[in-house]
């Protein structure tokens, strides 16, 4: 009999310090299906994949190719088995370019000398005919974090590989892209090639997964056929109850100004013309504002003008009556704001610190945590985070201890949300607060935002996520090329109406 | 257990360190085979008995007493760049924060007649000030500090030979001696001299640097400020949108690392141990070797007391290797050597790690085919 399955992994175990991350796992991915691969957040399936990648060695286990044992060491040996894997953070160098970053390790050479026109149009044909849609030349530290995961995808496909992992690719994407990419998922999965897909989106698993495994805590519990499988189910599944998907919220009460944005202009780092032009914008007490928009419409850059990261070129900022224009990134802070950042390895955490020094990045110099000396009170650090991780579930191997490297993506995003909520600010910009969370943190997540709301407090959010945008916001804000295009009111729109506007279709004259 | 020993960060550390210099001395010994075969084995011996080569006791103390006194500058450079090493910067500009601590200290001193408590805080002041410059290029013109580091090297090493000129015999190179000119800039010894036979070279420079070796631990690990500055050092990014002045962060860091230089250089010079030769053509060495020396330490300011006091050890231990069967430079290649292994802590401590991993992969393997083969017996009953 022909051995149906590309790759077995057979009872994985893979520990780390405080935490058995892989405990016993089978999966097994048959040619050319898609498999997704479902768990809550730290439930093992990076590690898992990791594992396949060459990337952490199993303690106990068999991983099979084609039905043979293979030994994968590390991810050459992976490679030279055909296994690609776009990663949850992107592994990409910063100051190279697109192309660069693509066919580093593999560069095409004739007698040593870089043969970079054939790569270059090799990358442009792939690029188009998958519809990424990059620009070869732009350096990564330039490029929006969508544009940095497109690069990913086309990495793994200049390879050639033929069992693709991708870990978490959609929580980076627009609707539209990610329409894209379950269409291209489908097309590679028709040319033979195996994919293993990890989503914490149930909609997007029923729509391109053939199978679905799902793990919890670290332990296998089951594999299904998709289609059989009603989105209830699977979240039942993964997270041992049932969740609530939508949002229950009350009518919202807006109260006096909180942000008053004047004319905000903020200069662009990709290209001459402005990101962001004469945006105006109120924010009250008691409400949630969204902009929406597609990626690379200059939310990134308006934040960042917002928060300081960034300077204006014109325009004025008010916070509870305050002008903040000019005030440097502290100052806002103390004033009230707080900033779930959009990218939470570069802004959000210093990584090799560990969690309980995270929790405390903005108010370490408060007296509680540090004394009149100068000296770090250590240990009402560790006790605040360790109220922060019972509260919002932040799970890791270590607790405080842990360094935020090494926990799951999704706990590390948990722990900037619990930081930044428990500060109680008088503004929350929240900037994707739900990227990469599972269906429980997200409904969390979500309950804590309306929270804020209904305590009173002027909550921004920017999120990419149509059913985000439409479930959590009182009013929504479209942007589009860098300016706001349309108010909408979620409980009148509709999805259509909310994209034509994203997609610059339609627009408005929208007073502030 | 020992696994776990040997998981251990800082036993690694440790380890790593003594494996790169047990290799520098076998490397320096094969070196020594080569150029002379014969006294190759006595040689590597004088360098690493150092003072030992006296047979008396009361000379052999006084010599380690001069070593104690090389240590404390060579711990004040592997601070200073251990120091910015921990904000992410190689202050490898050291070596001419230490040379400006030489000209400002010597130049207080004998110039203009001050004590040694205003020469050393003038000193610092000299010394923070030029690391100040390195800080301002990298935050404000995005300037490698390296770079600037190297240039303002040669820059000081030249004002340094200029402005001493002016303290010194026209017939000599050397600058005058402290203890001729002006007794009271020389460092108080507090009795610590009698403990060393007499050496009244052994002031309370050496207690003092170990003292500033637990103030930059402290600093570091339990502060606010070393908060922050770990922070930069580790996501600049962060540290930005946490609301931390990064670019101040990086002067300050700079500039405190080339304080920390220049008082070095005042721990040896007044002492009156050296005198600065106005023919100088490089600056002095110390300032490098307190890279090696703090990477040999693991970048731990406590290890770098123990290293301090090896690289020194060596350094003049290599003079009393037989200048009759070596060249006279043959010291420094020796020493050299085993500073230059010194730098390999890093790469060693990686190696050890995937030896271990390679070690429990293969011990799985060999468990998991004795459980097979077991099970097979079994099924063959
Ligand atoms: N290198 C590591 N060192 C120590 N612990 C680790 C390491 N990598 C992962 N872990 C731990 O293993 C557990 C599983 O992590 P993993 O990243 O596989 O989760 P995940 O299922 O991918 O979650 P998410 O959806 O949040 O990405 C987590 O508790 C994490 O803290
Ligand atoms: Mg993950």
């Amino acid at each position: 009999m022909e051995n149906q399955y590309a790759i077995e992994m057979l009872h994985i175990t893979k520990k780390f310090p405080g935490i058995i991350a892989n405990d016993d796992i089978t999966i097994q991915l048959k040619k050319g299906e898609i498999h997704a691969l479902l768990g809550e957040n730290g439930a093992g399936k990076s590690t898992l994949m990791s594992v396949l990648f060459g990337l952490y060695q199993a303690e106990e286990g068999v991983i099979k190719k084609d039905g043979k044992e293979v030994h994968i060491k590390n991810p050459n040996d992976a490679n030279a088995l055909g296994i690609g894997m776009v990663h949850q953070h992107f592994k990409l160098v910063e100051c190279f370019t697109v192309l660069d970053n693509i066919i580093m390790g593999v560069e095409p050479n004739k007698f040593g000398f870089l043969q970079k026109k054939e790569a270059r149009e090799k990358v442009l044909e792939l690029s188009e005919k998958y519809g990424l849609h990059i620009d070869p030349d732009a350096y990564i530290e330039d490029i929006t974090v969508g544009m940095q995961q497109r690069t990913e995808i086309l990495k793994m496909l200049y390879r050639e590989n033929e069992i693709l992992i991708f870990d978490e690719p959609t929580a980076v994407l627009t609707p539209q892209e990610i329409d894209e990419l379950m269409h291209i998922m489908k097309n590679l999965a028709a040319e033979g090639k195996s994919i293993l897909f990890i989503s914490h989106k149930l909609n997007e698993i029923k729509a391109v997964a053939d199978r679905c495994s799902v793990l919890r805590k670290g332990k296998y519990i089951g594999t299904v056929d998709t289609k059989d499988a009603t989105i209830e189910e699977l979240s039942a599944m993964m997270v041992g109850h049932n969740v609530n998907l939508h949002v229950k919220k009350e009518e919202c009460t807006p109260g006096e100004v909180v942000l008053d944005i004047e004319n905000m202009t903020v200069a662009s780092k990709m290209h001459k013309n402005n990101a962001v032009k004469n945006v105006s914008l109120k924010v009250h007490r008691g409400e949630v504002v969204c902009i929406a928009g597609i990626d690379g419409n200059g939310q990134t850059e308006f934040v960042y003008g917002l928060s300081g990261l960034e300077p204006l070129v014109s325009g004025k900022i008010t916070l509870c009556g305050e002008d903040i224009t000019k005030a440097p990134i502290r100052k806002r802070l103390l004033s009230g704001m707080s900033h779930i950042p959009e990218d939470r390895h570069k802004h959000g955490l210093v990584l090799d610190y560990p969690l309980d020094y995270n929790c405390v990045l903005q108010n370490y110099f408060k007296p509680e945590f540090t004394n009149k000396f100068g000296f770090l009170r250590k240990k009402n650090i560790r006790e605040y985070a360790e109220k922060l991780i019972e509260q919002y579930d932040v799970r890791s191997g270590q607790g405080p201890i842990t360094i935020a490297r090494s926990m799951s993506g999704g706990n590390q995003q948990k722990a900037i949300v619990a930081r930044e909520i428990d500060k109680n600010p008088e503004l929350l910009i929240a900037v994707q607060p739900t990227r990469g969370l599972d269906v429980g943190a997200i409904e969390y997540i979500h309950k804590q935002i309306v929270a804020q709301r209904d305590a009173g407090k002027a909550v921004l959010l920017v999120s990419l996520e149509l059913e985000e945008v439409m479930d959590v916001s009182d009013r929504i804000l479209v942007m589009y090329e860098g300016e706001i295009v349309g108010e909408l009111n979620p409980k009148t729109a509709t999805e259509d109406e909310l994209g034509l506007y994203m997609a610059g279709a339609k627009r408005d004259e929208v007073k502030a | 257990m020992i696994k776990k020993i040997l998981k251990n960060d800082a036993f690694q550390s440790l380890f790593a360190s003594l494996i790169c210099i047990v290799l520098g001395i076998a490397i320096g010994y094969i070196v020594l085979l080569f150029i002379n075969p014969e006294g190759a084995g006595e040689a590597i011996l004088e360098v690493l008995k150092n003072f030992m080569h006296y047979s008396k006791t009361n000379l052999q103390i006084k010599n380690f007493g001069n070593t104690l006194v090389k240590t404390a500058p060579l711990l004040m450079c592997s601070l200073s760049i251990l120091f910015a090493y921990k904000v992410g910067l190689f202050n490898i500009g050291a070596a001419g924060q230490y040379c400006v601590g030489i000209c400002v200290s010597l130049y207080c001193a004998l110039a203009l007649g001050m004590g040694w408590v205003p020469c050393m805080i003038f000193a610092a002041i000299a010394g923070a000030l030029y690391g100040a410059i390195v800080g301002l290029l990298k935050s404000y013109c995005n300037v490698n500090e390296v770079i600037s580091g190297i240039m303002l090297n040669w820059i000081a090493l030249y004002s340094t030979n200029m402005i001493l000129m002016n303290v010194k015999d026209s017939t000599s190179p050397y600058t005058y001696h402290l203890n001729i000119d002006s007794q009271n800039a020389i460092l108080p010894t507090l009795g610590l001299h009698n403990l060393f036979e007499g050496n009244e070279r052994v002031t309370i420079a050496i207690p003092l640097s170990i003292l500033f070796a637990i103030l930059v631990s402290v600093v570091l690990d339990k502060t606010k400020f070393g908060y922050e500055l770990k922070a930069t050092g580790f996501n600049k990014n962060a540290a930005k949108y946490c609301g931390m002045a990064e670019k101040r962060n990086i002067i300050v860091s700079l500039m405190i690392s080339g304080a920390i230089a220049a008082l070095g250089a005042c721990f040896l010079y007044l002492t009156d141990y050296e005198q600065w030769s106005c023919t100088s053509a490089a600056v002095p060495a110390t300032g490098f070797n307190g890279i090696a020396a703090a990477f040999l330490g693991g970048l731990n300011p406590i290890g770098a007391i123990f290293s301090s006091y090896f690289i020194q050890h060596i350094t003049v231990g290599g003079s009393y290797v037989d200048k009759t069967m070596y060249c006279a430079q043959i010291s420094d290649l020796i020493s050299a050597i085993i500073i230059y292994l010194c730098g390999f802590v890093f790469f060693i401590k990686y190696a050890m790690n995937q030896l271990i991993d390679k070690s429990e992969e293969k011990k799985a393997l060999k468990a998991k085919a004795i459980a097979e083969a077991n099970t097979q017996e079994g099924g063959d009953k």
